[in-house]
């Protein structure tokens, strides 16, 4: 045990590239902010701030990913993922950060702003006091509920992940016996069950109704939430991916091989292929029933100005992984497991801009140095901060009662 | 086909299983194959057996069936008999993907069912030998094929040492078809992993 090195340190090197980002993101940013966001021309400005509220909101999801992950093996009884355990512990505790950058924003766009310069949400338009369709919608769609909701999903997202990752660090303080270790095993089950329940009420239903659907108040979608959970897993999946390959490069995590980064490319095949599934199931649908109310939402993707980006979707988000992850030997490989996830966490960024903003500007695509830009701010931010809080716990919970079978693990 | 002679060494413990098969393999035993009752991890990287072709067969049988279904549909709805349902144009893909799906899928299962019984060489009412019966219970049974140069009771010795409860010698069908799957052994990886 004493051979290893669980003392993970940031190398200077990346800890500059993380910084160059951050810089370059913010300065873009800031011109963004200058030329866009405070422009007089409404269109504008509600281009920008969906351009942020998109990007605030795929990465807050896929890094809240990485604690569903947690849970979800917890409860499983899973101990394959402990001997990589802290990388999606470091990654889930990004929520804290991002998670507040989202609520703020959401926060102006909703109720400070309320519809008087930005028109991203429709059912905050003055349409909603008469159209029939959307009034009956108000008593879920309006500002209060949509406040506290949102305060209410993102608080508990960081509270019950603070439980879990502190319930993490016990397992560091020294050997445990037989009854300490049930007891522990015990707590983290219920805790992760909290999560389970409460990220069901969320991420798998009403955040993406009131975040995302509900941009097009009028059309819905009984798949949304479930296509949305899936985009935002597997790129969390290729995120933790990302970060193992990396650790490992660095010569960390020495008991984590080819048989974990098989499992964590199985994720990433098989909710590659779910998500195209959903993807599927909601197209399919509105294509057969060919009802206006519900093709609109299609109309100006599959028809109009982002047939590109929708096909090309599709093409990185199920083809490629289809194609290239199927092999035994290439979920085994870690170049191509790093290729794959890089480009499914493009994918699916690109996913979230045609979602959002393929409801706000329907007339052109409007995809350009801004959106670059803030992702590059929150990769940085994410490079940054996921790196220092590596560093700050040892990188394998040492006196964990599942390592040994994570050591051993087998595919 | 022909009889073959087996030497057939029953183990208790996975733990004794593991270093009495890499001291068969050295010595030079050829192993048949070993019976479990439940599928032991890593016991394939341990006796040398070559990742199995099953999954590219799979992938031969659903590539096939896609094919099938994608131009059987579209010759019969676009070319042969093209019929208009709900204003849909002739070539609708999207309409057929479910049952192209369906049948990449069934192609893919029953294919490989067959082509798994072939491997194992299996098939409906066919009897197989049983080498003991207990390996259907609690019984890791080691079975080891006799050449011209074997001297079996040796071998038997040579299994008991090695930690075998129960040592035999038994005559067998080796496959009943088209050849084998016993292609020529060696080892994938070491498998051997420090634990403190």
């Amino acid at each position: 045990m004493a051979s290893i090195k669980d003392h993970f340190e940031m190398p200077s090197k990346s800890r500059t590239w993380s910084l160059a980002l951050i810089f370059i993101g913010a300065l873009l940013l800031v011109i963004g902010f200058v030329t866009r966001g405070m422009s007089s021309d409404e269109n504008d400005k509600t281009i920008f701030w969906g351009t942020l509220m998109y990007n605030s909101i795929f990465f807050t999801l896929i890094c809240n990913a990485s604690m569903f992950f947690i849970c979800a093996t917890t409860l499983a009884m899973g101990g394959w993922q402990m001997a990589f355990r802290r990388v999606p512990e470091a990654i889930s505790k990004m929520v804290i950060i991002l998670g507040s950058v989202t609520w703020l924003i959401l926060l102006y766009i909703v109720v400070i702003d309320n519809n008087k310069d930005i028109h991203i949400f429709h059912w905050l338009s003055d349409e909603s006091k008469s159209d029939p369709i959307l009034k009956g919608k108000l008593g879920f769609l309006n500002p209060t509920f949509f406040f506290i909701w949102t305060t209410l999903a993102i608080g508990l997202w960081i509270l019950l992940g603070a439980r879990m990752r502190k319930l993490s660090s016990e397992f560091d303080e020294g050997p445990i016996d037989a009854e300490q270790g049930k007891s522990l095993i015990w707590k983290n089950t219920v805790t992760a069950a909290m999560f389970i329940v409460w990220f069901a009420l969320t991420v798998a239903s009403t955040i993406p109704w009131l975040w995302l659907m509900s941009i097009d108040a009028h059309w819905y979608s009984t798949m949304y939430s479930w296509y949305t959970f899936a985009s935002s897993f597997v790129s969390g999946m290729a995120l933790v991916a990302l970060w193992v390959i990396y650790l490992k490069n660095k010569g960390y995590l020495e008991y984590t091989n080819e048989e974990h980064l098989h499992d964590i490319g199985k994720f990433m095949f098989a909710f590659s292929i779910f998500w195209t599934y959903l993807w599927f199931s909601q197209y399919m649908l509105i294509w057969y029933g060919n009802i206006p109310e519900e093709t609109v939402y299609f109309k100006h993707r599959v028809q109009g100005p982002y047939k590109g980006i929708f096909f090309l979707n599709l093409i990185i988000n199920f083809v490629c992984p289809l194609l290239i992850l199927m092999k035994r030997s290439a979920k085994r490989n870690y170049t191509l497991v790093t290729f794959m996830a890089v480009l499914i966490i493009f994918g699916h960024w690109i996913d979230f801009y045609q979602m959002v903003l393929g409801s706000i500007s329907k007339e052109e695509v409007t995809l350009n140095w801004l959106d670059f830009g803030i992702a590059a701010l929150y990769i940085g931010v994410i490079i940054f901060f996921v790196g220092k809080e590596l560093a700050r716990k040892p990188l394998v919970p040492k006196y964990h009662p599942f390592l040994k079978e994570s050591i051993i693990h087998h595919t | 086909m022909a009889k073959k002679k087996f030497v057939v060494g029953c183990f208790k413990q996975e733990s004794v299983l593991f270093p009495a098969v890499k001291r068969v393999r050295t010595a030079g035993y050829k192993i048949h194959d070993v019976y479990t009752p439940y599928p032991v991890h890593g016991l394939d990287h341990a006796m040398g057996l070559r990742e199995t072709s099953l999954h590219t067969a799979g992938f031969i049988y659903g590539i096939t069936g896609t094919a099938t279904a994608l131009s059987c549909i579209s010759w019969i709805l676009a070319s042969d008999w093209p019929l208009n349902f709900g204003g849909k144009p002739h070539f609708a893909l999207p309409a057929w993907i479910p049952i192209i799906f369906e049948f990449t899928v069934l192609m893919a299962a029953v294919g490989m069912v067959l082509t798994f019984c072939y491997l194992c060489q299996m098939a409906p009412f066919l009897k197989k030998h049983h080498f003991h019966l207990r390996a259907t219970d609690d019984l890791f049974v080691m079975v080891i094929e006799c050449t011209a140069k074997t001297n079996a009771e040796d071998l038997q010795g040579f299994l008991a040492n090695a930690g075998a409860v129960e040592t035999s010698i038994q005559e067998a069908e080796a496959g009943w078809w088209l050849g084998t799957y016993d292609k020529e052994q060696r080892l994938i990886r070491d498998t051997t992993i420090e634990i403190a």
